[in-house]
């Protein structure tokens, strides 16, 4: 604590201090690094270089036989690669960018990992330690910037900490409440030698994430599930993060409930399944909105109430006892107060909460919610998700519908932010965790294609698609030389609503039609872009043509950018206006 | 409503700043704020003052209980426990009138003269909130010049007090 007060610079460290245990190899920062990240099974690193860099670089091509290198084109598309490679195969995502602007432009993306909980470990090179505080040329406080959008960071002092420091890095982001973690590490500590050992043991007092929830509550949980006679489990990302899909199924299907799944968990429960009831919130189903705003006991599992989910907080679920199982205490009671909080993660409580069931639960389960399955059948029947196609104009549903039937369900599919996001959350109904990968706490336009492209790094013999509007592909667009240079399978396809959609939907509804800054007027000709860049580009412009277009996108070999015209002017449908509660859905 | 918090953090750079931004990104502001070691060097303890309703004061709670670093934090708002301030209070008394007013009040509050001057003296007190509030009422009218205050320091009465929202979970 004091050297805050008093910062005084680290004394130079000598040499001859550091030679100390002969019997573990000496090696320099750069290579402890390297070392230390393939002890912790790291096999790619996304990143850029830069002068604070240089001798982990230096590093980087000695040891590139056992570390994969992807040079992406902008340090916010490094991080978001790194994110869709630890989304997709669930390991934390390894990003590494130079001081100062380096730092910044991976904010964005480490903001993004923050909110959707993604374990990455992104390392900044920093100015020479007797620099830090002077202004020094690339010089920015990192750990001051990253502080409040990390679970941890560290700027690194000594060059003996640094192994131990890699070590406690991917034990932090990857357990309990996933989540970014940053290394700060001044370039001369790169330079510095020490002997390399690697931590067998951790020293983090104050961390001991839970992952079983207290046994009584559970039980008390249980018994209160098992009485309900409008019962709904809604469920997030948190299952997918415990991998806890399987126990999920077995959870709903031996108690007959209904399934609603957020934006973030898309995929931990298959929606093709007959109790699920699709996605809930601002763009939800209707039958999933009326379910939950109607529900005697919601059991939500890895889920943080967001305000995008349950609208006007007073109008919330007014009947429901909540059972809330989450990872963090933090998360629970935070919006929506909870009957039964148990802190745990999701899959080891839902363990806990299969092995108390009675052993026949499916037929007494069947026979006490049979009026409640009645009446959700009924609000499936009235309200289904439903668009009016067209012979003249690709409709946006028609697509994502098209790209479900093409893909035979099995893409995995990384999507940007905005209508088109909204149009796959309900008109791709993903079978299996891990496949959709969406930027929700952040909303961050850009994301979709470089996630895409970490997954497809990560997964390169898998049908890898990214899902993006017009405007977001324009931010992080670039990222096609890196799809290029890595000979990658990438499928770009781009919902071209020549507009800003969800922006002008909004504008469109609540501001009578004004729109303003929404049209993007001057796009550029996304074939041709694709065609700079040495990749395949294909356009649909009409109905007709779009199962073609799409077939022969998908299996074309190498980068393929699929521009896809849309109709301009269609809304997403449900939606839950800004302060209204759920039930207010307006229907379109 | 005037909340104390007591936290145990691991005695390290960076971990103030931690703690301090879970109020100022909500835009609280910290009434009074100390950091000092604890039996083991290791551990520091802090001690802090600001207002907030439950409920925020909760999901505060849970979020310093979050912290990596974070071994303890406790709410001791509504359990049985001390506090103590110390605080040095520089009075205008250039007349006898007034040095006698002042050193009454010295004597009442069992308070101490730790300098004197021609014209002022500085007392040292030591007690609660209200008892420190209470000396700076009534020596305002004589003319308070400066104050420095240390912030409030603050322990449970009995280590098995029950805590409103206390260890890591
Ligand atoms: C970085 C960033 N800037 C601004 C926004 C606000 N925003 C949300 S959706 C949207 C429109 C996205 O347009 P487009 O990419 O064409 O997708 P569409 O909605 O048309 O499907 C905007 C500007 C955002 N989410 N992220
Ligand atoms: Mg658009």
């Amino acid at each position: 604590m004091a050297a805050i007060i008093n910062s005084s610079p680290q004394p130079a460290i000598l040499e001859e201090e550091l030679e100390v245990e002969a019997t573990s190899e000496t090696m320099r920062g750069a290579r402890i690094l390297c070392e230390a990240l393939i002890r912790e099974g790291v096999d790619t690193i996304f990143g850029y270089p830069g002068g604070a860099v240089l001798h982990i670089y230096d590093e980087l091509l000695k040891t590139q036989d056992r570390i994969k290198h992807v040079l992406a084109r902008h340090e916010q598309g490094a991080v978001h690669m790194a994110e869709g490679y630890a989304k997709a195969t669930g390991k934390p995502g390894v990003a590494l960018v130079t001081s100062g602007p380096g730092a910044t432009n991976s904010v964005t993306g480490i903001a993004n990992a923050f909110m959707d909980s993604t374990p990455l470990v992104v390392i900044t090179g920093q100015v020479p330690s007797l620099l830090i505080g002077n202004d020094a040329f690339q010089e920015v406080d990192t750990v001051g910037i990253t502080r409040p959008c990390t679970k941890y960071n560290y700027l690194l002092k000594d060059v003996r900490d640094l192994a131990e420091i890699v070590r406690e890095a991917f034990h932090i982001a990857s357990t309990g409440r996933p989540g970014p973690v940053v290394i700060d590490i001044p370039k001369d500590i790169t330079a510095q030698t020490a002997p390399f050992t690697y931590p067998d043991h951790l020293d983090l007092p104050g961390y001991r994430p839970d992952s079983y929830g207290p046994i009584e509550q559970v039980k008390r949980a249980v018994s209160k599930i098992c009485e309900a006679t409008r019962p709904i489990l809604y469920v997030g990302g948190g299952v997918i993060h415990s991998n806890g899909s399987e126990e999920l199924l077995e959870l709903a299907e031996r108690l007959n409930l209904p399934v609603t799944p957020t934006l973030m968990g898309l995929g931990c429960f298959p929606a093709g399944h007959t109790l699920c009831l699709g996605m809930l919130g601002m763009h939800g189903t209707y039958a999933a909105n009326m379910a939950i705003s109607e529900s005697d006991v919601i059991v939500a599992i890895g889920v943080r109430f967001d305000d995008r989910v349950t609208g006007a907080l007073e109008k919330f679920a007014p009947q429901a006892e909540i059972v809330h199982v989450d990872v963090a205490p933090s998360s629970i009671s935070k919006n929506v107060r909870a009957h039964f909080p148990i802190v745990g993660d999701a899959r080891s409580v839902i363990r806990q909460m299969l092995d108390l069931l009675p052993r026949d639960t499916e037929e007494p389960s069947r026979a006490r919610l049979a009026p409640w399955w009645e009446q959700i059948r009924d609000w499936q029947v009235y309200a289904p998700l439903t668009y009016k196609n067209s012979d003249e104009i690709i409709m946006p549903q028609f697509l994502c519908e098209e790209l479900y039937r093409l893909t035979g369900g099995e893409a995995i599919i990384a999507t940007d932010v905005g209508q088109h996001q909204m149009w796959l959350a309900q008109y791709y109904p993903f079978k299996g965790p891990r496949q959709s990968l969406t930027s929700g706490g952040l909303g961050t336009m850009g994301f979709g294609f470089p996630a895409a492209l970490g997954a497809q790094i990560a997964f390169p013999r898998r049908q890898v698609v990214a899902f993006v509007g017009d405007g977001g592909f324009q931010m992080t667009a670039q990222e096609l030389a890196t799809a290029v240079q890595y000979r990658t399978n990438i499928k770009i396809v781009i919902m071209n609503n020549n507009y800003l959609g969800m922006v002008r939907q909004w504008q469109e509804l609540f501001y009578d039609r004004a729109y303003s800054s929404v049209n993007m007027e001057w796009l550029p000709d996304f074939v041709k872009l694709a065609e700079a860049y040495g990749a395949t580009g294909l356009r649909a412009t009409r109905p007709s043509q779009l199962g073609s277009v799409l077939e022969r996108g998908l299996a074309t070999p190498g980068v393929v950018v699929m521009d896809i015209l849309v109709s301009e002017e269609e809304n997403v449908y449900p939606m839950v206006p800004a302060g209204a509660g759920l039930k207010e859905m307006v229907l379109g | 409503m005037r909340r104390t918090l007591s936290i145990l953090v691991e005695n390290r750079y960076g971990e103030l700043a931690r703690i301090v931004g879970l109020f100022s990104a909500r835009g609280f502001n910290i009434e009074s704020l100390t950091v000092a070691e604890t039996l083991s060097t290791d551990v520091s303890r802090v001690t802090l003052v600001t207002r907030c309703d439950d409920s925020v004061m909760e999901q505060i709670v849970k979020k310093l209980s979050e912290q990596v670093r974070v071994l303890e934090a406790t709410d001791l708002t509504g359990v049985k426990h001390v506090e103590r301030e110390m605080a040095l209070l520089s009075v205008k008394a250039a007349t006898k009138a007034a040095r006698e007013r002042v050193l009454g009040l010295v004597s009442a509050f069992r308070a101490e003269v730790v300098d004197l001057s021609d014209d002022g003296i500085i007392v040292e007190v030591m007690g609660d909130w209200d008892r420190i509030n209470s000396l700076i009422k009534l020596l305002a009218p004589i003319g308070i010049r400066e104050i420095a205050r240390t912030g409030t320091v603050a322990m449970a009465r009995s280590p098995e007090a029950p805590r409103s929202v206390a260890l890591k979970v």
